[in-house]
């Protein structure tokens, strides 16, 4: 299969493990539907806040919804957990992502495990030609996550104010850094730079395509970096929901200005 | 001096084996040094491809230890000195003889791809272009054909699609040319369908391997690939491009 004498199978093998926990975790805590909200801390993982049901543990204010209590059409088999709305947009956008694509290909799907490693047997190899083609709706999932990230900001801002006071705790630390972690990497996307400058095949034709290469130029110094970007940002937006999870079920204490 | 062990492959297009060396290195021999030793002084008859010893003419590109390298630039401290090197050709095309491979497939697919076709020029009969808007394009002209990026393409390598991927070195020779400010040829449809943009799924082995560091990934398939989407997956983009400039 392979003459490399090197611990080749290592970086597959840690990416299972990543991805596996991050998966597990994340399908976990998207069907609680409680403790999602502390304070004015709200679990990224159930931002937008789209329906609220004031019953559950932990659930955030009735005022905080875009649409108010929850629907009743709701199936009652399933929880009821605002995350169930949303989480299929970063999903998508992380799922179809180049850099993750790279990952999974090698990791879980084995073409190839690794560079000089024979790939796993398969009847034909179609590439991204047939099924496949879906990846291409990148492009789609990357509008939805931009708006995610400033959604992610607003709701950063609004965790420094409790019950109209200003201040600081670990959680508006932690939410804050989300945000930017997800706004680096979501600003780094390979689509966004295409469509930022590209492709562009004239950087210097006139005002307009200077601005975009010089955005473009910006986004690259992102991109270059975009596998770092992919896993901080997927390691903190699962920390900052069981952050804001383990204080609304009481077992950790957020230190604040607000002295709750 | 201690005795080094090497494994090189000897053989030809109907067969081989690995045959093991032992041979004396000296301070700052790289790889090819040693083939070239063993040449001298073991096996007058092993055949090995080279030319500039100095990483610039791709000549000298193989397997060792299982990963294509060149042997010019593979220095022989980065191995443990009791550790057991495996020489071997480039998997991914025919062997000639033990260390030396056909690449000539490669060739053929670089007649297919139109030359540069450049735009009329401005009314003063000049051509116009700036730094910037070739900087992306003249870093795949450092490529110096080594061949390693085609070799290590599992697509290649292990699925054998020599029939619809041209491979990483053609899809950047494709990119430089389709983002060329002064090219004039649509070649987006081709890169898709004749070239095979959507049978590369990323892994971005070729950049691992490319002696040159380029990005062959990140600054040329993939935005090849986005260019497609515009192309061919995007209706918004569609909508700009016929309905939007007709009615302009």
């Amino acid at each position: 299969m392979t003459h490399r004498k090197d611990a080749w199978w290592i970086a597959p093998f840690l990416t299972v493990l990543g991805f596996g926990a991050f998966i597990v975790y994340t399908t976990w805590a998207a069907l609680q539907g409680e403790h999602y909200w502390y304070g004015s801390y709200l679990s990224p993982f159930y931002s937008p806040l789209l329906f609220i049901d004031s019953s559950a543990a932990g659930a955030a204010p009735l005022e905080h919804a875009w649409f108010g209590s929850w629907p009743t059409w709701w199936p009652a088999m399933l929880p009821s957990s605002p995350a169930l709305f949303i989480l299929m947009f970063p999903g998508v956008f992380r799922f179809t992502c180049y850099y993750y694509r790279k990952a999974y290909y090698r990791s879980f799907v084995g073409t190839p495990p690794a560079c000089a490693v024979g790939a796993l047997p398969r009847k034909s190899y179609l590439g991204e030609t047939a099924l496949l083609l879906f990846q291409n709706f990148h492009r789609y999932a990357l509008y939805p996550a931009i708006a995610f990230v400033f959604i992610l900001y607003y709701d950063a801002v609004l965790a420094f104010f409790h019950d109209g006071r200003f201040g600081i705790g670990v959680g508006t630390v932690i939410l804050l850094t989300n945000a930017t972690l997800l706004g680096c990497y979501t600003f780094g996307c390979h689509s966004f730079r295409h469509l930022v400058g590209g492709r562009l095949n004239c950087f210097s034709c006139d005002k307009q395509t200077q601005l975009r290469y010089g955005t473009w130029k910006r986004v690259s110094c992102l991109n270059e970096r975009h596998m770092m970007w992919a896993w901080i940002s997927l390691f903190w937006v699962g920390f900052s929901d069981l952050y804001v999870r383990l204080c609304s079920m009481g077992i950790i204490h957020d230190f604040n200005t607000w002295g709750f | 001096m201690a005795k080094r062990i090497f494994n090189i492959w000897r053989g030809d297009a109907t067969g081989g084996r690995f045959v093991e060396y032992h041979t004396d290195v000296d301070t700052g021999m790289v790889v090819l040094d040693v083939v070239h030793r063993i040449q001298a002084e073991q096996a007058g008859d092993l055949s090995c491809r080279w030319n500039c010893k100095a990483g610039k003419c791709g000549s000298c590109s193989m397997e060792i230890d299982g990963k294509p390298r060149l042997a010019c630039m593979t220095r022989m401290d980065t191995f443990s000195p009791s550790a057991t090197v495996t020489l071997q050709p480039l998997r991914a095309f025919p062997i000639l003889k033990d260390l030396v491979t056909d690449v000539s497939w490669n060739y053929q697919q670089n007649k297919r791809i139109p030359p540069f076709r450049p735009r009329p020029r401005d009314a003063d009969g000049r051509y116009r272009m700036q730094q910037i808007d070739v900087d992306r394009i003249q870093e795949f002209r450092k490529c110096i054909e080594c061949f390693m990026c085609q070799d290590v393409c599992h697509v290649l390598r292990d699925h054998s699609r020599f029939d619809t991927f041209v491979g990483p070195r053609f899809m950047i020779r494709l990119a430089s040319l389709a983002m060329h400010p002064l090219d004039a040829l649509d070649r987006i449809p081709a890169v898709r369908k004749e070239f095979g943009s959507g049978m590369c799924n990323i892994t971005k082995c070729c950049t691992e391997v490319c002696p040159e560091q380029i990005s062959i990934t990140d600054n040329g398939i993939i935005p090849l690939k986005e260019r497609v989407v515009d192309r061919f997956f995007d209706p918004l983009m569609w909508v700009k491009r016929n309905l939007l400039r007709r009615s302009a």
